[in-house]
């Protein structure tokens, strides 16, 4: 390992190791390590429990399905989306990462009044079923993979595919042989996210699952929070960890094995409005499969939000958002909400840059000096987070951090904390893969044409790595906007954003706390779309017209 | 290594401009769930009769609250735990996380709330985990609602219910203890394979049972009787607008298991005096009188006026169902997974 990529990889190992890794050994350790001495009994345990046996079988079934799923149903979205140039594509584009930031709970109740008897999609059989879980589950995702694929897709040189066809290859070949493997690296980036958000799916499970499944999500919550069985849920915890990394480093071969530079241009070359029938076709699909899977949903929770008991329409609801339990402790001003959720997404997303920006960076240069054993572990190691229980790192937190000068509990500085671990990963799969796929030449050629070092960075490195930056920006802001589930299980002083504010409606009954969580959601929704949109337009230098 | 990790992240948390400035001495914090709701006149008063001030952290739900207290029995979260139910109730007195103290405050407070005889654990505020029903469907159906846990086998009532799974859910956990209570040791399992052959619903959660599948919930779901809480009839009128003049839900009272919430001082405070001091406030008159429409629960306190609403639309049962926490205690994750096996799998 080269000195200058060890410099730039110390920050986001030690991020790493801090935030994650050491607070889930800590929380181990109390499980595995009960009286000073390991105990791997538990770990048999869940080996011989049947049980356990079917929860880790559905956890990786389940995962895999809605991973498979997710990728033939975005793959179309991502070209029309990355190819094709109409009015609207650029809301769009921010718009379907809104699905992905939506609180479960607020979700799985626009999704249950679809599927539930008597709803629109009553008939279908789907409340509480696995079909039920693997539609959320591609809802969530759809953005990872149309916004990871779309944007290397929107710099694939068509020229390379034309070429195939004018040697007589069919459009299929020409799209197996020539475009699939340039894509792959980014294909095989989202995926292994989507798989390690469904691994570890949570949410979805409990409430459009039900009490019949069970993931070892679920199943670590309740052997911590209910049961509080240490050792198990510990031992639930290797399994995971096991089946991530073996994840891991069968997509990091996947990504690898093409890891050559790919011949990018600038979007606005490539992109055209769509020609003739059969392109007018597929966008129209396209367009229509996201208004039916993510605009109906969404649609939903709009239209109850302005919908009055008494019938009829009106913005009932969002009076009674800045007015509900006014004077108590549970009272949030809409306004602060918002700040806080814009205050802590902003700090989130400039500490996964700068963690991640380096990471990928660092990753990207070994690619290019071989050294590629040391690359797959370390990206995995900061793409573990995401495969690891919210429950586990909650609460390792609670034992790791306590002392001088890491006594970090109870600090507000917990939350972007937290929401950046989950953020970092998408920066480093989003920007690695289009660092590494920089020609060397360019740098080549310009220094042979004389630029300085810094010049070469500029003029060749910056216009893409920025562009790369933003579209992972936009991811980290909107994970932290929407984040819920890394920060609920550690105890932090009251800052409540958006989706506490959510949460905290639907706890009571009654129409006013209902109709007041949907307006909250209407505006995280509208938050979210905004932050993308405004985050992409911003520009640096010539970004944007490489 | 450890220390340039943590000088490391400690100038992350510098660049992200986030301090933490509330360690005075004069604050004192209180670990509570994310439901705990006070007042912030109340609040107030507390503040300036006593000059302390009280820092709230909410740390999840109530299992989780009392599981991180007990993971960091040697270094404590805060000062003063709130939120502790008498289904959990053994858990955090065996793990021996909590200083005995003896409020005079008490002396207002009937002794059927006290459940620990070494005061570790001070009852502060009552509710009951209860069926609901849907008003509007037992009229329209003309169909008597049902009076009896018994009568909900009967197959008039099939395919009305629905619960929240007692592994994952405090109600759904209070109305399997109910029915425990009822039937006895030896019945509560018959009873349970009875109403799954009358297609009774289990969700996870209060949430999806009440806003989802309730037909007089806000989902408008197709099942006229959810277990809930005695306190959502009033709350259904307290949050609504225009206030309507009579609730959408009843309580059917015979169903009704008690649930009491207490604090407790953190074992390892350097701040036992204002805790105790934190304790008897929350007993006294002005915070028990704020409790009904902050947490939507019960004061334990005697003589505290309940306001109109409480009055005129919530149904106390008379003899709520009941189990010794001890007992609870003992058996509660046996009866969670003979639970499972019986209306699950």
């Amino acid at each position: 390992m080269s000195w200058r990529r060890a410099a730039l990889l110390a920050v986001p190992v030690a991020f790493v190791g801090v935030f994650f890794a050491y607070p889930v050994v800590a929380i181990m350790g109390r499980g595995l390590v009960p009286d000073g001495s390991l105990d791997l009994e538990p770990l048999g345990d869940v080996v011989t429990d049947g049980g356990l046996r079917e929860v880790i079988w559905f956890t990786l079934w389940q995962a895999t399905v809605s991973t498979v799923l997710t990728v033939l149903v975005a793959l179309p979205g991502a070209y029309v989306l990355g190819r094709y140039r109409f009015a609207g594509r650029r809301l769009l584009w921010a718009a379907i990462t809104v699905p992905f930031v939506l609180p479960t709970v607020v979700v799985g109740s626009a999704f249950r009044s679809l599927f539930e008897e008597g709803g629109p999609l009553g008939s279908l059989g789907l409340e509480q079923s696995l079909a039920a879980i693997l539609i959320a589950h591609v809802f969530f995702n759809y953005a990872v993979v149309v916004r990871t694929v779309g944007g290397l897709w929107s710099h694939l040189d068509p020229g390379q595919e034309e070429a195939a066809r004018v040697l007589g290859a069919s459009r299929w070949q020409a799209f197996r042989t020539v475009t699939l493997p340039s894509l792959r690296p980014a294909i095989a980036a989202a995926a292994s996210i989507v798989f390690l958000f469904t691994f570890t799916s949570f949410g979805v499970i409990l409430i459009l699952g039900g009490p019949s499944y069970a993931t070892l999500d679920v199943e670590i919550y309740r052997q911590t929070v209910s049961l509080l069985d240490l050792p198990l849920a510990a031992a639930l915890t290797i399994v995971q960890l096991v089946a991530v990394v073996a994840l891991l480093l069968v997509s990091a071969r996947l990504e690898g094995g093409r890891a050559g530079a790919l011949r990018l241009r600038a979007a606005a070359e490539v992109a055209h409005r769509p020609r003739g029938w059969a392109q007018r076709g597929l966008l129209l699909a396209n367009l229509a499969v996201m208004g039916l899977l993510l605009g109906v949903p969404l649609g939903v929770l709009v239209e109850r939000s302005f919908a009055v008991s008494s019938g009829g329409y009106g913005l009932g609801s969002y009076r009674a958002l800045g007015d509900l339990r006014r004077g108590t402790s549970l009272f949030v001003p809409p306004a602060e909400a918002i700040v806080n959720s814009l205050v802590f997404a902003l700090a989130a997303t400039v500490i996964a840059l700068v963690v991640g920006g380096l990471a990928a960076s660092a990753l990207a240069t070994g690619r290019r000096h071989r050294a590629r054993g040391s690359a797959a572990g370390i990206e995995t190691l900061l793409m573990l987070p995401l495969g690891v229980s919210a429950v586990t790192v909650g609460f390792g937190f609670l034992v790791a951090l306590d002392e001088p000068p890491l006594d970090l509990r109870g600090s507000p500085a917990l939350i972007p904390i937290a929401h950046a671990v989950v953020a970092v990963p998408f920066v480093v799969r989003v920007m690695t893969p289009v660092l590494r796929s920089i020609d060397e030449r360019l740098r080549e050629s310009a220094a042979v044409l004389g630029a300085s070092p810094a010049r070469i960075w500029r003029e060749v490195d910056l216009p893409i790595v920025a562009r790369a930056a933003l579209v992972a920006a936009g991811f980290a802001f909107a994970i932290s906007l929407g984040e819920f589930g890394a920060t609920v299980f550690i105890a932090r002083p009251d800052y409540p954003t958006l989706p506490i504010v959510i949460f905290r409606l639907l706890g009571q009954p009654g129409a006013l706390n209902f109709g007041a969580a949907m307006a909250a959601s209407t505006i995280l929704m509208a938050l979210t779309a905004t932050a993308v949109v405004a985050i992409e337009r911003f520009r640096v230098g010539t970004v944007g017209q490489f | 290594m450890r220390r340039v990790l943590a000088s490391l992240a400690v100038a992350v948390i510098v660049a992200a401009g986030c301090s933490d400035s509330s360690s005075d001495d004069d604050t004192i914090t209180l670990v509570t769930h994310d439901s705990f709701a006070v007042s912030d006149d109340v609040l107030e008063a507390f503040t300036a009769e006593t000059g302390v001030k009280v820092r709230v952290l909410p740390a999840g739900d109530a299992g989780a609250t009392l599981n991180q207290a007990i993971l960091t029995a040697d270094d404590p979260l805060g000062d003063v735990i709130f939120g502790v139910d008498n289904t959990f109730l053994s858990r955090a007195t065996e793990a021996d996380i909590l200083v005995p103290y003896d409020s005079p405050e008490l002396a207002n407070v009937p002794d059927e709330f006290e459940l620990d005889p070494r005061h570790r654990l001070t009852p502060v505020d009552r509710g009951d985990v209860c069926i609901n029903f849907d008003k509007a469907y037992f009229a329209g159906q003309g169909l008597a609602v049902p009076e009896t846990l018994d009568d909900l086998t009967a197959p008039e009532y099939r395919g009305l219910l629905v619960t929240e799974n007692p592994a994952m859910s405090s109600p759904g956990l209070a109305f399997l203890l109910a029915t425990v209570a009822e039937f006895g040791e030896d019945g509560w399992r018959d009873y349970w394979q009875r109403l799954r052959d009358n297609d009774v619903e289990v969700v996870s959660g209060w949430e999806e049972a009440y806003n989802g599948e309730f037909s007089a919930g806000e989902g408008r779901g197709d099942r006229p009787l959810v277990v809930s809480y005695a306190s959502s009839p009033p709350a259904a009128v307290y949050f609504s607008d225009p206030q309507l003049a009579e609730s959408p839900v009843g309580t059917q009272l015979a169903s009704c298991f008690r649930q009491i919430e207490f604090a407790g001082i953190l074992k390892g405070t350097s701040k036992e005096k204002e805790a105790r001091e934190l304790i008897d406030f929350m007993l006294s008159e002005p915070f028990q009188a704020d409790i009904p429409l902050s947490m939507f629960v019960f004061p334990v306190r005697d003589g505290v006026a309940l306001p109109d609403v409480f009055v005129e639309f919530a149904d106390v049962p008379p003899e709520p169902l009941t189990l010794p926490p001890d007992e609870i205690g003992e058996n509660r994750e046996q009866w969670i997974r003979e639970w499972t096996d019986t209306v699950l799998r």
